[in-house]
């Protein structure tokens, strides 16, 4: 990439404003420019941007290496971590905006954090069981293609981006959204959850689970971690029309399935 | 937010080691409140890939491990400056606590039976592995262990522990105050009854009283600046809280590790595997260096040994220059398209995702960076605080101390989780007979003294230097002169360096004085902490006149277990200019100081017979503050059982 700066671009920053703290001021956008170095992350020109020149601007960055999921962002309208977008596959305009459908912070900062405690105790995000760790006992096998594929759902980093390009999610503030399928679907997939098909059709099957999903597939386009999400959402959606045949319940998913 | 609040167990932390020790509190039938300044799962924690040691002998080449082993590496790995009653009560526990993990629903990656391929040295193996470990939690290899110990979930054991751990914590309904920065504690004379915390929503405080308090925040490496391979809320809030009591010490805040390939200039950790399917170092005229200095070993000398010639060079104006100041080049274009796409692939995926670099046609910009911080809150074996009681401290953030001088990959997160449940319980214990006796009077006048540093902050325009130059100047003094290799010259400058800019954090002032949050003024109220910290830092290197682990001085190239089988202790009294410096036996020994096999080849031997030096610790440890602890100093030390251990074995 090195060869695409030689004479270094000067960058302009449209990012947006507002402060919580000032509720009068209405937000606005505010342009920044800085010189394009090489290597230059997100990450570095929002730093550089906050340390040069406006020290009151808001955002998150944690691990900077796209593992902790803090910084989600609309780079040019699209959802992504910001530590792991260069500026070398940018044009010299950027328009930065913080993520919709979570709660704003303050310029770039939102609440990504409440809203996945949230999500979690919605649809019990743990293993389910009855009895407690035994400290004698020696660990249950599992083979390790089962521990390959739970690990392959596990990966999410609650980033919040497929919740942030999801139609769904942007109009029903409770739509779990694909990463609260796809977290359903790593313990549904899971020999050590004893939920029985019935408990979960009840996490799932109303409009705010996979029965919402319109299935367009934004989020699996958008996922930074490349996760499956149009095979998870295959998945619990299948799990939950095969539990809902089994129950004999009457729902509106159960007569389309019908149809169909 | 209500400006007061109540509860049993305040965790100051929401990472590995807090949210552990929180749910023994929580599942004792206490009330556990957990402060972190990010939602937890994006703790630090989260970052750790490689594995976890626990002794479970499940593959090949891990059989006939148990804790005796994990117990002997440990301790020599520490170079000797462990607690080795520590060392063993880990040893011992990790397994109880890695299978924990499973329960919790960890994927551990499983043991397959029949032939397993693998890269030993660069070469491949075959192995079979047998019918009875099927499904098994697996090993893989990590340096400095005798047998394959640690326990991985793919490439992110750190991410599904944590997110196991935290979906624990879900589970229990534990409540969790993310975005909420601890500023203080709140402490009676030596009693500590919970703590001020800013919260980084709004700006406001709230009062956390509490019957017992841990400090579970993680490393510090953001004393060095950008030189760190640590997340960048690793800012030492934790120690600071206890160090600006005046009375809790931190131990051996000068046991530094650093890691010799960070991504330049991000601090990105490219693992050791690189080099070892045989990856080379080449300066800016493209001379590989260390595969000149080091004939035999090559870039495969060990971690300490590569990095001081890479600073070496980068000093001799050898480095490669950008914009972002001189770094080394690693080159791995000879290793092929097909070995980095498959073998090396998370690799070549940090360089594609953050330097934008595509290692098969070009090299890697890298430079040795700070890793991990053995030091911490020094606490006793119960995780209790010297000198405080209520306060205790678990994880990176404490130093309990099973690393000493240097900490063994993998060892530390596995730490995380069997502080937790140690120090969980003894927490637990605590709470059980005390009652929540502390005035709000109290409560106020600590809160007050941080409304009134707010203010001052708020009040104080920037003129000089702003607090992000006095931070980076203090990561050059760090990593220049209390970096890997030390000299008694160089950190002298550092002393009076970093003393140089506390005295500049005194005048600085913002750029911005906008109500809420103000990433500026969350940023000022670190840093003279943060200076405090490096500044014993500093010091604790130039007084410790050996090497031993990871502190390595030039001038000083033995370890001197007749002066320095001892642990260091700073504190900083109220008021002071200084901090003060004493020092403590580094607890009972068990396995006598010996050779590690590998780093410093000679050692001044211990003058006093072990029997003797045993006999000193406990008073000597009473004298610098340590309370008492449930069950009597030794009492878990398991007398000679390291020698069922075979050494012979361990070295073939
Ligand atoms: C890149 C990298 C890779 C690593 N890989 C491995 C590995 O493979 N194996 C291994 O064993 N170890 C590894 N380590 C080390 C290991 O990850 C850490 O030592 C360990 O995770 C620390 O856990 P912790 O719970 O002590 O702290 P952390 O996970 O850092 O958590 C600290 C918590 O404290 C909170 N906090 C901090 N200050 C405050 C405050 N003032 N108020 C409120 N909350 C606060 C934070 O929000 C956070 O929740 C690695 C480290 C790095 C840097
Ligand atoms: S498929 Fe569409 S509606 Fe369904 S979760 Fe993904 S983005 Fe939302
Ligand atoms: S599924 Fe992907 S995009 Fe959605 S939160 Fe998880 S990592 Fe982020
Ligand atoms: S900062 Fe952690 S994902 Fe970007």
């Amino acid at each position: 990439m090195a060869e695409n700066i030689k004479t270094a671009r000067i960058l302009k920053f449209d990012i947006f404003r507002y402060n919580p703290a000032e509720p009068d001021k209405p937000p606005y956008m505010q342009r920044f420019e800085i010189e394009e170095a090489p290597y230059m992350s997100l990450f570095l020109a929002l730093n550089q941007i906050r340390e040069e020149q406006d020290s009151s601007l808001q955002f998150d960055f944690v691990c900077r290496s796209a593992v902790c999921g803090s910084c989600g962002m609309m780079v040019n309208g699209r959802p992504a971590l910001g530590c792991q977008t260069l500026t070398a596959d940018l044009p010299e305009v950027i328009a930065l905006h913080p993520l919709p459908t979570f709660a704003l912070i303050g310029d770039l900062s939102v609440d990504t954090g409440r809203w996945f405690r949230g999500m979690v105790d919605r649809v019990n995000g743990w293993i389910e069981r009855e009895t407690e760790f035994d400290r004698a006992s020696i660990e249950a096998p599992m083979d390790n293609e089962t521990a390959d594929k739970i690990y392959e759902a596990d990966r999410c980093i609650e980033c919040g981006c497929c919740v942030a390009g999801c139609a769904v999610a942007n109009v029903r503030p409770d739509f779990l959204g694909a990463t609260g399928l796809n977290r359903i679907a790593r313990f549904m997939m899971d020999p050590r959850d004893q939920r029985s098909e019935q408990s979960w059709f009840e996490v799932v099957s109303d409009a705010e689970g996979v029965f919402g999903c319109i299935g367009m597939m934004a989020c699996d386009d958008v996922c930074p971690k490349d996760l499956p999400l149009l095979e998870v959402y295959s998945y619990v959606r299948r799990k939950a029309v095969a539990s809902l045949f089994s129950s004999g319940e009457d729902h509106p998913a159960r007569r389309e399935a019908e149809k169909a | 937010m209500e400006p007061f609040y109540t509860t049993d167990v305040l965790v100051i932390g929401g990472g590995l080691a807090g949210e552990r020790a929180a749910i023994e509190a929580a599942a004792s039938g206490h009330k556990a409140t957990i402060l972190s300044l990010v939602p937890p799962r994006r703790s630090h924690s989260c970052a750790a890939q490689g594995g976890m040691q626990a002794s479970l002998g499940n593959c090949v080449k891990a059989s006939g491990d148990n804790a005796n082993w994990h117990f002997l590496d440990t301790v020599r790995g520490s170079d000797w400056g462990a607690d080795q009653e520590v060392a063993r009560m880990f040893a011992e526990e990790a397994r109880v606590a890695v299978r924990e993990m499973a329960y919790w629903g960890v994927p551990w990656t499983r043991a397959t039976p029949g032939k397993n391929s693998y890269f030993i040295k660069g070469e491949r193996v075959e192995i079979d592995e047998p019918e009875d470990k099927a499904g098994m939690i697996m090993h893989r290899d990590f340096g400095g262990t005798a047998k394959w110990r640690a326990c991985y979930a793919s490439a992110g054991t750190g991410h599904s522990v944590l997110y196991a751990v935290d979906a624990e914590v879900s589970r229990l309904g534990i409540e969790v105050r993310d975005r909420m920065e601890a500023l203080s504690l709140i402490y009676d004379g030596d009693r500590c009854w919970g703590a001020v915390a800013r919260c980084l929503r709004t700006g406001e405080l709230t009062v956390f009283a509490a019957k017992a308090t841990i400090i579970a925040t993680g490393g510090y490496g953001r004393i060095y600046g950008k030189y760190t391979t640590n997340a960048t809320i690793n800012e030492g809030t934790g120690a600071m809280l206890a160090l600006n009591t005046g009375k809790v010490p931190l131990g051996n805040m000068e046991a530094i590790q650093f890691h010799p390939t960070g991504l330049w200039p991000s601090g990105i950790l490219i693992t050791e595997g690189c080099r070892g399917d045989g990856g080379y170092l080449v300066d800016k005229d493209n001379h590989r260096f260390v595969a000149e200095l080091e004939p035999e070993k090559q870039e495969l000398a060990s971690r300490d040994v590569v990095s001081r010639h890479m600073m070496q060079r980068i000093k001799d104006g050898k480095g490669a220059d950008s914009k972002f100041g001189p770094h080394i080049w690693l080159d791995l274009r000879h290793l092929g398209e097909q070995h980095l796409k498959t073998k090396l692939r998370e690799i070549w995926e940090i360089c594609r995702d953050f330097a934008g670099i595509d290692p098969v046609k070009e090299m890697i910009p890298v430079r040795p960076f700070q890793h991990y911080s053995m030091g911490g809150v020094r606490v006793d074996k119960d995780g209790h605080a010297y000198n405080m009681r209520g306060l205790f401290a678990a994880g990176e953030a404490a130093c309990w101390d099973m690393h000493g001088f240097n900490r063994l990959g993998g060892n530390s997160l596995a730490e995380t989780v069997v502080a937790g449940r140690i120090v969980g319980q003894r927490v637990a214990q605590f709470v059980d007979g005390e009652t929540l006796d502390v005035s709000t009077a109290l409560t106020e006048a600590f809160k007050k003294e941080q409304e009134a540093r707010i203010a001052d902050w708020m009040s104080r325009k920037a003129e000089g230097p702003s607090v992000y130059d006095i931070r980076d100047a203090m990561g050059e003094i760090m990593i220049d002169k209390v970096g890997i290799f030390r000299t008694a010259s160089e950190l002298e400058e550092a002393v009076v360096g970093i003393k140089d800019l506390l005295e500049q954090v005194k005048t600085a002032g913002l750029h911005n004085s906008k109500p809420g949050v103000n990433p500026e003024l969350t940023f000022a109220l670190r840093l003279e902490a943060m200076l405090k910290l490096a500044l014993i830092t500093a010091k604790g290197a130039l007084e410790r006149q050996e090497s031993r682990g990871a502190h390595s001085r030039v001038d000083f190239p033995q370890r001197d277990d007749k002066n320095w089988l001892k642990r260091t202790l700073a504190r900083w009294p109220v008021g002071a200019s200084e901090p003060v410096l004493s020092y403590e036996p580094v607890g009972m020994l068990d396995l006598p100081p010996g050779e590690r096999g590998y780093g410093h080849a000679t050692r001044i031997p211990l003058e006093q017979s072990v029997e003797d030096y045993n006999a000193s610790v406990a008073e000597a440890q009473k004298a610098a503050g340590k309370q008492d602890t449930v069950e009597p100093m030794g009492s878990q030390i398991q007398w000679g059982a390291w020698e069922q251990a075979d050494t012979k074995a361990a070295s073939s």
